[in-house]
């Protein structure tokens, strides 16, 4: 029973070694991408409702025991970003269907998502630091070429910074790999946790925390999210909302894990600097979205907006500031994807990118240009959709822990955020249209289908946030009670 | 052995680091190859130098080494070559479009 749940990590990886040999049926290479994807959120889903009646589940690789073998953990928190990201990764693979083109659809584009969503569910699901570099790798591998498929200039150009500047990070996670073999003797993560909760988080244990806090910074986009405004703007739009969705929250869901697991003890240090570094990470984002003139920068640091306003909930570390951080990054996933798609279709129609060009979208395009409206409403957290909840709980952890600074600038971030996607609304939506009948391009069919399909998650995470409740509340009393999670992998007797 | 092995270390940092401020783009490369050696050997330091026998049961009573740097290192290693074939290529391929192996001149125009 346990054994499913490897099956995130491994179907997409045996399938896309199948689509490797399937080079040229692009057509049997879409049906088998979108029927792997549709199976992995099958798992998940059921996962999700074992976790409930039976708690913690794991799988011990080859019958090794923890503390000395790879093991695959499945709480409610890990499965829930699993389920979340695989059914993202889908809508984006829909939208692929029609837009990516036949030059990316033979050169390996399906198998690379496939394995792009390897990697990010098997760094949700390691219970094991070391598997979760290997897994940040597989995900990072996919994600260069993903991010170079195509070749044009630009694209080159900003891909080799990319891939240099995550090749250091890399370098980096494994120096405090390194001291944190040297110092506990130990990689799995509930091992650490017991361990650090057994001699106490001395200053070279802090010292290695923070060495995890500047990696998973680096990839979260929180505070060190130099190299991210110019790679999220290169690949093709369906890479772009792949890439919003998924990398930055690896980096989030690790920086959970991280310090709510193993190094929770020094928080005076640890959560103080996060806290700081949220607060910055939201001030440069509103900065830049502010600053931007055309639409790609503007959404790009509306990411980082997001990333920011979600580590919040991490650096107040209550209950409900937790359980608000899962809400929001569940919400983001799924927001900052359509934001995206519907950017990326914008310029597609228009062939423009700066804001003031663009002209009279919604006399064309009714249902998309009010589709933008309600993710524009989701991302500042307007009821009844899928930021409210999370914008409420942070917003409450805040006042619980008194980080009113936190508080104040997580919510004047909310106004900026408004007033730049609202400008791209306004301006790009109303307005004299600057197409005329004969020239306007249809949008693809399978495009609105996403859209679509992405709204209507947008709505369900808003109006169904009770059905969620209950898998979020488990996941933030996990996250909180470290002893759960620890008793659950190394059982009572260790 | 231990102080002789993380002065090696910090010799390769040194050297890998100094490849990575370059503006060459091959030496940036190098420098990066040569951190990931650093590290590699770092591991191997702070895990325990031969403290033991080979891990092997039945081949002596013990002490024995710890195996799992080695694991890790092995591990790493793959990775590591994995990821700068890649960025050799791409290296290459970028010096063919772009026309130059200069970072420095990879900034972006702003009229691009």
């Amino acid at each position: 029973m346990n054994n499913i749940i490897v099956l995130p990590l491994i179907i997409p990886i045996m399938t896309a070694v199948i689509l490797v040999f399937l080079r040229r049926d692009v057509v049997l290479q879409r049906i088998i991408a979108l029927t792997t994807m549709i199976f992995v959120i099958g798992i998940s889903i059921l996962l999700l409702q074992f976790i409930q009646t039976d708690g913690i589940l794991k799988i011990d690789f080859s019958g090794w025991l923890p503390p000395f073998g790879i093991l695959f953990v499945a709480d409610s928190f890990s499965i829930l970003m699993v389920t979340t990201s695989s059914i993202v990764a889908s809508i984006c693979l829909i939208y692929a269907f029609s837009t990516i083109g036949n030059r990316h659809e033979d050169m390996f584009f399906y198998p690379l998502v496939l394995f792009l969503v390897a990697g990010v569910n098997g760094s949700f699901l390691t219970g094991d630091i070391f598997n979760l570099f290997v897994c940040f790798e597989v995900m990072l591998l996919a994600s260069y070429v993903l991010i170079a498929l195509g070749g044009e200039k630009i694209q080159l150009r900003e891909s080799l910074k990319y891939v240099l500047i995550n090749v250091v990070t890399s370098w980096i996670f494994l120096i405090a790999l390194a001291f944190l073999y040297g110092t506990l003797k130990t990689l799995n993560m509930a091992h650490i946790a017991q361990r650090v909760a057994e001699v106490g988080q001395d200053p070279l244990i802090t010292t290695v925390a923070i060495l995890f806090l500047i990696v998973f910074s680096i990839k979260a986009g929180l505070l060190l999210f130099f190299w991210l405004p110019g790679s999220y703007t290169v690949p093709p739009t369906a890479v772009q909302a792949l890439f919003a969705a998924l990398l930055t929250k690896v980096g989030v869901y690790a920086l959970i894990r991280t310090f709510t697991l193993m190094f929770p003890l020094n928080q005076e240090v640890t959560h103080t600097l996060i806290g700081i570094m949220a607060g910055l990470t939201i001030i440069a984002g509103c900065m830049g979205a502010l600053s931007g003139k055309d639409v790609y920068t503007i959404s790009t640091y509306n990411v980082i907006i997001g990333v920011g306003f979600i580590l919040i909930g991490l650096a107040v570390n209550t209950e409900a500031g937790i359980s608000g951080a899962i809400y929001y990054l569940i919400h983001d996933m799924v927001a900052k994807a359509l934001l995206f798609l519907i950017i990326g279709t914008m310029v597609f129609l228009t062939g423009e990118t700066v804001v003031k060009r663009m002209s009279g979208l919604i006399q064309y395009y009714p249902l998309f240009g009010w589709m933008y409206f309600i993710v524009l409403l989701a991302l500042i957290g307007v009821p009844p959709f899928s930021g409210f909840v999370g914008k409420i709980l942070i917003g409450q952890g805040t006042i619980e822990a008194g980080s009113f600074v936190l508080l104040a600038i997580g919510f004047a971030s909310s106004i900026i955020v408004l007033y730049s996607l609202l400008r791209i609304f306004l301006a790009s939506f109303f307005g004299e249209t600057t197409v005329s009948e004969e020239d306007k391009k249809p949008i693809p069919k399978s495009a609105m289908l996403s859209f679509i399909l992405l709204t209507l998650s947008i709505i369900y995470i808003g109006v169904g946030a009770e059905s969620l409740s209950p898998y979020v509340q488990d996941a933030a009393r996990t996250l909180m009670n470290p002893s759960i999670y620890i008793d659950a992998i190394l059982g009572e007797g260790l | 052995m231990e102080s002789l092995m993380v002065l090696l270390v910090g010799v390769l940092v040194s050297v890998g680091t100094y490849l990575i401020l370059s503006r060459n783009i091959i030496r940036i490369i190098l420098g990066t190859a040569v951190l990931s050696h650093a590290v590699h050997l770092l591991i191997l330091t702070v895990g325990g130098l031969k403290t033991g026998d080979v891990p092997l049961l039945g081949h002596s009573s013990g002490p024995y080494t710890d195996a799992l740097p080695q694991a890790l290192i092995l591990t790493a290693i793959v990775i590591s070559f994995a990821t700068t074939a890649f960025l050799l290529v791409l290296a290459y391929r970028m010096y063919k479009t772009n026309g130059t192996d200069d970072v420095s001149e990879l900034r972006g125009m702003p009229d691009e």
